[in-house]
């Protein structure tokens, strides 16, 4: 690429000049891994499977989409393997969009995340809603330049997660059920627990990582500082604006919505409502005007005659 | 205290809140237009820009921004929030908003994917004690600035595959930065933009107060 053209008179800063640091810019610093994620904040992250609901979510101000071959609730009804997506899948839905595109791989399949690596997605999603590929281990995501998410139903979860290098956390809830009840649960174990370690005594914080099974410097850095070391958004049974704010108002600080967009009656208006309800998610005024006339909801699950919890595949 | 608005809409407010409280400012956030009353400066942080672009006209918030940058408000833009405050984008989608409140046109993720998300120190003209760390996060380029718009920081070049291109750039009282200040504990921009709001409303401190300071 050309350097930039730039009619700015030649009054300012040389690029020589000036006390810069020596090396050149780096790239695939937790820094910038985690700035993806804060830049995401108070927004939705919509899963896709073609290139033109890509354009769909994009037009209804989604801030990234998620590209995969079949959305949780199809996984669910067909069962099977669920594997990593079609690099031209991905490939087309990059093109089809300019905001970022996130891709999933199967827990502890470090090869799928090399490959979705090598395809520049933005974001690899480390996931329980593909089915694992290790039963012991996740990925190694230090070893990665690009950003990792990843699921937890608790703040030892999510620690963990963290502590393997993940630049952002999302709650697991059901995945494909349009049954908000175990994002809920999840959410609230999370952030309850930081809340109550902030009240900890610097002694019973090794009792905390103990229980927790974290690394005890993230539960120094939870008590110190009252928060997750990462952005904690909200996944699983999200199907309408008033779920999105329910999460919002309990602490996520952006959603992902999986089945609930397209498997929707009238997905583009239905994404849209869902945009605005997680920007105003305290306003009860705008959540009744994008709430009203959506259409049917995405049938739901009841999560007690599921044959198979998603959420338990991770540890 | 001067009080200074965060567009709420989308996109990491909470560390503009953060880095706003600490360079001694009341941060308040804007989500629809009456919360615009009373704030003497206003922050459109980084985020989506299609996404905020939106969310500015179903929140009614688009005519009084424009209404706002017409009179003069001092704003203050950091990635997305340049592209917002950019009279110009190239690749820009046909409906999004731009408020034209500086002479600059930039081109959305100029640098590439996250994958050439990057991070580097540079130097700012009018901050002095070292160089800023600067973390550009799927960021914008700037293509040119106007003949009225000072160019305060340029890459290092060569940057990743751009040159020397100005990454803050200032016109009257508009700021705009194509990296993110708010990321890091370094508070100095954050400072630069509200010597901007004290100079033009007579009621701040004066640049000579603050920066570098």
């Amino acid at each position: 690429m050309a350097p930039a053209p730039d009619t700015v008179p030649a009054t300012v800063a040389s690029p020589a000049a000036g006390p810069v640091a020596a090396g050149s810019p780096q790239t695939g610093t937790f820094t910038v891994k985690r700035g993806l994620a804060d830049m995401l904040r108070g927004g939705v992250i919509m899963d896709v499977v073609t290139a033109d609901q890509a354009k769909v979510a994009e037009d209804a101000g989604a801030v990234a989409v998620m590209a995969l071959e079949r959305v949780p609730a199809d996984i669910r009804a067909q069962g099977g393997v669920a594997r990593m997506s079609d690099p031209e899948l991905v490939e087309g839905i990059q093109r089809a969009v300019t905001i970022p595109v996130m891709a999933k791989a199967r827990i502890g399949h470090f090869a799928e995340a090399q490959i979705l690596q090598a395809l520049q997605v933005d974001y690899v999603d480390e996931s329980e809603v593909l089915t694992p590929a290790d039963e012991a281990n996740h990925i190694d995501k230090w070893a990665f330049g690009v950003p990792f998410v990843c699921g937890a139903t608790n703040l030892g979860e999510a620690l963990r997660r963290i502590g393997e290098g993940a630049a952002m956390i999302r709650s697991k809830g059901e995945a494909g059920t349009g049954n908000i009840v175990e994002a809920v649960r999840h959410l609230r174990a999370i952030l309850g627990d930081v809340r109550k370690l902030t009240q900890a005594d610097p002694a019973e914080r090794y009792a905390w990582a103990k229980q927790l099974g974290a690394p005890l410097e993230l539960v120094r850095e939870v008590a110190d500082t009252g928060r997750l070391p990462v952005p904690l958004f909200c996944a699983g049974g999200i199907a309408t604006p008033a779920d999105a704010a329910l999460v919002m108002q309990l602490g996520a600080e952006a959603v992902f919505v999986g089945s609930g967009i397209f498997k929707s009656e009238d997905p583009a208006r239905r994404a849209r409502a869902v945009v605005e309800a997680t920007a105003h998610f305290t306003d009860p005024d705008i959540l009744v005007k994008v709430s009203r006339g959506l259409g049917g909801a995405m049938p739901g699950l009841e999560v007690a005659t599921l044959e198979q919890r998603l959420a338990e595949r991770g540890w | 205290m001067v009080r200074v608005g965060i567009l709420a809409l989308q996109g990491d407010v909470a560390e503009h809140r953060r880095a706003l409280a600490d360079a001694g400012a009341e941060a308040v956030s804007v989500r629809r237009p009456a919360d615009l009353d009373g704030v003497d400066g206003l922050v459109l942080p980084g985020g989506e820009s299609t996404t905020v672009s939106m969310l500015l006209d179903s929140s009614g918030l688009a005519a009084p921004l424009t209404r706002a940058v017409r009179d003069g408000m001092p704003m203050f833009g950091t990635c997305a929030g340049m592209i917002l405050l950019a009279s110009s984008a190239d690749d820009g989608r046909p409906d999004q908003r731009l408020l034209g409140a500086i002479d600059i046109r930039v081109r959305r993720n100029g640098y590439g994917r996250q994958a050439q998300s990057f991070e580097c120190d540079l130097a700012v003209d009018e901050i002095d004690g070292g160089p800023v760390h600067a973390v550009f996060i799927r960021a914008p380029v700037v293509v040119s600035a106007g003949p009225g718009v000072d160019v305060l920081a340029r890459l290092p070049g060569p940057g990743p595959g751009t040159g020397a291109a100005p990454v803050v750039c200032r016109q009257g009282h508009v700021l705009v930065s194509a990296f993110h200040p708010e990321l890091t504990a370094d508070r100095r921009v954050h400072q630069l933009f509200l010597s901007m709001i004290g100079a033009r409303s007579g009621t701040g401190p004066g640049v000579a107060a603050l920066v570098g300071g």
